[in-house]
């Protein structure tokens, strides 16, 4: 009568098998490499996001007054130095020179796309046929002609290739119309984007790339602050100077370090106004 | 001393079908002249074996079976600047001998080129890739290579010193000779070279004087002369004349992408490239037309004003500026197309003209560790397309004006190739900048004012009580000035005066800040935008 033995296999010859076979464990498959991500140019918002991912799409969102532009401007200063080139579309024409020049944007290095101003001759038809059947639709469309103008110059941005950073700013477009945008345009364009050095940034009120986005950041204001040359009694308004704001960054979901969402996690920052020295 | 002489058999019929290069195998007669008196001018081989003869009318021509083309002195121009480029591309010493023929120096060219033969080949090749077909031959001395190039098809390489042998089955016509000497020569029964190389040199010269000398040099091969080099021509320009007007631009793209291709292979030869390209289409536009062209032509651009200026009756002229100089027929065409499709001709065209700039091409090496760029010629294939979607103004880098007048900046070419000082960190404020969202143009707004601050505003979809009041700071220029801005608007070049506020307004999500003027020159108030 034979007796059969099983004989343990060592723990660490097993380890070495699979490091000789080139093996990864099935637990490490769900591990992404980290993408690249570049400064955003403030080091609390670095600090709870390690950054804007390259090759990814980054959503932006908050109300008005909420630091949404501070925060792009401050990425595209960040790009721009790095000798970048950058692009904005613009869709409602919103963006100032002077307070991105304050703010260290080389104004030379961004490709500024200013949409809306001139209507093509297809949307003027589109137009003036609704203004004939129904005057509420008509003004609809002509809120939806510079998103759409911006939504083809951002393919051809993102087609063309080669920039370090293209953003569009929704931010006053009415979140009733930027939802309108197909999720599949969103999609295609973080494929545009995918395994390129370009970051996507997209500026708007309420979130709406929704699962195509790889970081999503929410803005909120919080307080004002101002310097005042009275100290005491009734301070006249002219000796009230409005100092900057303070405002929160929260982060609703990222893709950068794990595969699931993350909680939501919060940080506060200072923004001043470009006078204050 | 070698010298190769090029040479266009047909060169009429050659600079009309280097264009049309279906025509190359057909038979092509060239007419000139004006109605009723048209008669032909040129013909190729083809032609000639059908049965055309020079001096044929037009109606006559037409009774056999060739290709009948109006002769184009453009066409002819463009067609001998790519013979001199072509000989350009090999020699500095270039002869500009004749319209058909070019003779350069190949002396001292063999370690670039290879052995006489082999430089030869490399030249018909060349002129073949120019669309010309062309006869080379190499001698000891111009005048032997010309005639060489002249009498044989294809390549021909004379030996130093048997120039006689080589040249002596030619007729006598290849030496161009007055019509009554070459009659005189007939009637003593001298019908090639060596038959006139025969003869003794004290009777030609008794005969026919110093021309009959120099005609048996010629006959000989032996003629010593100093090579005339030409000035290489400065203007890289092709056109052609059409039959018919052509109303569609694919066509239009069509005969472009040819005058491109040509345009670029003579840049090319020489080593050079374009940074800006001038596109002039003659549109067919009857004499009842000519006011309604006139005022669709003269719309004023801001930029391109010196072009508009230009632009005279029936022509209408596009201009395309290039960031780099660059060198890719197909991006030029792609570029034209989409320039046309902006501002497409009012008529249909009947002669396209395209001019380059010739500049030194510029080759840059990227760094391996600079940032990505995007490449010049795509930029510039994007900036031509969104320029279609938004509009020319629309597109560029912003630059900020050396004014205290709000929102003053201008729109500048969006070049980011041109070496940009880097920028330092130290430059940056530390802290992020409150930054301002413009409302383009200012909102006009209704304000309620109580103790000379606002207390209360209404503009469109902004209104409510002010929570917060900061201000007002008096701003002020132009005043030097005596136009005064319309109530709606800053004009430039025009006095302004503000007194200006940020106010905190309390919104549906909280807390929003606006910075509001009021226009002292008018006394109307403004939203100006929101700090974000």
């Amino acid at each position: 009568m034979s007796a059969l033995c099983v004989v343990p296999f060592p723990a660490c010859d097993r380890q070495a098998l699979a490091r000789i076979a080139g093996v990864v464990p099935a637990s490490r498959l769900g591990v992404r490499p980290r993408p690249e991500t570049i400064s955003t140019g403030i080091p609390q918002v670095d600090e709870l996001t390690g950054g804007v991912p390259r090759g990814g799409l980054t959503e932006i969102f908050g109300p008005a007054s909420s630091g949404r532009t501070s925060l792009l401007h401050a990425l595209l200063a960040q790009a721009t130095a790095r000798e970048e080139v950058c692009a904005l579309v613009d869709v409602s024409d919103a963006f100032d020179p002077h307070s991105a020049q304050a703010a260290g944007v080389d104004l030379k290095r961004v490709l500024w796309v200013r949409c809306g101003r001139k209507v093509s001759r297809s949307s003027l038809l589109i137009s003036r046929k609704n203004h004939a059947s129904a005057g509420k639709r008509e003004t609809r469309n002509e809120k939806l002609v510079p998103v759409e103008q911006a939504l083809r110059a951002l393919d051809l941005l993102l087609q063309g290739g080669g920039f370090g950073l293209v953003a569009i700013d929704l931010g006053d477009i009415p979140p009733e119309i930027a939802r309108r945008v197909p999720l599949t345009s969103w999609f295609r364009f973080r494929r545009a984007v995918e395994n390129t050095a370009m970051a996507l940034v997209v500026v708007e009120q309420k979130a709406s790339a929704k699962s195509c986005a790889s970081l999503v950041l929410k803005t909120k204001h919080s307080a004002i602050s101002h310097q005042q040359s009275v100290k005491a009694g009734t301070v006249p308004t002219h000796a009230r100077l409005l100092h900057g704001m303070q405002l929160e960054v929260e982060v609703l979901n990222s893709r950068i370090l794990q595969r699931k969402p993350v909680r939501s996690a919060m940080t506060s920052f200072d923004s001043r106004a470009s006078w204050v020295g | 001393m070698p010298y190769a002489a090029i040479y266009i058999p047909d060169f009429l019929v050659a600079a009309t079908a280097r264009m049309e290069p279906a025509l190359r195998r057909k038979a092509v007669a060239v007419l000139e002249g004006t109605p009723p008196v048209v008669t032909v001018a040129a013909t190729n081989e083809a032609a000639a074996e059908v049965g055309i003869e020079l001096g044929m009318t037009k109606l006559q021509a037409a009774a056999y079976p060739v290709e009948l083309r109006q002769r184009s002195p453009a066409q002819e121009a463009a067609a001998h600047a790519a013979l001199l480029d072509c000989a350009q591309a090999f020699s500095p010493r270039v002869e500009d001998t004749a319209a058909d023929t070019v003779v350069l120096d190949i002396a001292g060219l063999e370690r670039l080129f290879g052995p006489p033969a082999k430089l030869a080949q490399d030249l018909q090749q060349h002129a073949s890739a120019l669309a010309l077909e062309a006869n080379v031959a190499v001698a000891a001395n111009p005048d032997a290579a010309i005639l060489a190039a002249r009498g044989f098809a294809g390549v021909t390489i004379i030996p130093p010193g048997k120039q006689a042998e080589y040249l002596g089955s030619l007729p006598i016509d290849v030496l161009q000779v007055a019509p009554e000497i070459l009659g005189t020569l007939d009637r003593w029964r001298v019908r090639n070279l060596r038959a006139l190389a025969a003869l003794p040199e004290m009777a030609l010269v008794e005969r026919l004087g110093q021309e009959g000398l120099r005609l048996e040099k010629l006959a000989r091969g032996t003629v010593e002369r100093p090579l005339v080099p030409a000035e290489p021509p400065v203007a890289f320009e092709e056109t052609m004349e059409l039959e018919y007007p052509v109303a569609l631009l694919e066509p239009l793209a069509f005969i472009l992408g040819r005058l491109l291709e040509q345009l670029c292979a003579r840049l090319e030869a020489r080593a050079l490239a374009t940074n800006e390209l001038r596109l002039a289409l003659v549109l067919d536009i009857a004499e009842g037309d000519e006011e309604v062209s006139r005022s669709s032509f003269l719309v004023p651009r801001e930029n391109q004003a010196s072009d508009e200026k230009r632009e005279i009756r029936n022509e209408k002229h596009y201009c395309l500026r290039l960031p780099l100089p660059m060198l890719d027929a197909r991006l030029f065409l792609k570029l034209l197309q989409l320039e046309l499709r902006t501002r497409p001709p009012a008529a249909p065209v009947v002669k396209v003209t395209l001019e380059a700039e010739p500049v030194k091409p510029r080759p840059a090496q990227g760094g391996l560790f600079l940032p990505a760029t995007p490449a010049p010629d795509r930029l510039e294939l994007t900036l031509a397309r969104l320029a279609g979607i938004v509009g020319e103004q629309e597109i560029g880098a912003a630059e900020v004006l050396d004014t205290h007048r709000p929102d003053a900046f201008q729109m500048k070419r969006f070049a980011p190739f041109v070496a940009l000082p880097s920028r330092q960190l130290s430059v940056w404020a530390p802290l992020p900048t409150l930054a301002l969202r413009r409302f383009r143009p200012p909102l006009a707004a209704t304000v309620e004012v109580h103790g000379g601050e606002p207390v209360r505003i209404v503009a469109g979809e902004i209104r409510g009580e002010v929570a917060s009041v900061y201000g007002p700071w008096r701003s002020s220029g132009d005043w030097w000035e005596r136009k005064t801005p319309r109530i709606d608007k800053d004009e430039h070049g025009s006095n302004w005066a503000r007194d200006e506020w940020d106010i905190a307004m309390t919104g549906n999500h909280g807390i929003v800040l606006y910075r509001i003027y009021r226009a002292l020159t008018s006394g109307a108030w403004f939203v100006e935008g929101t700090y974000d």
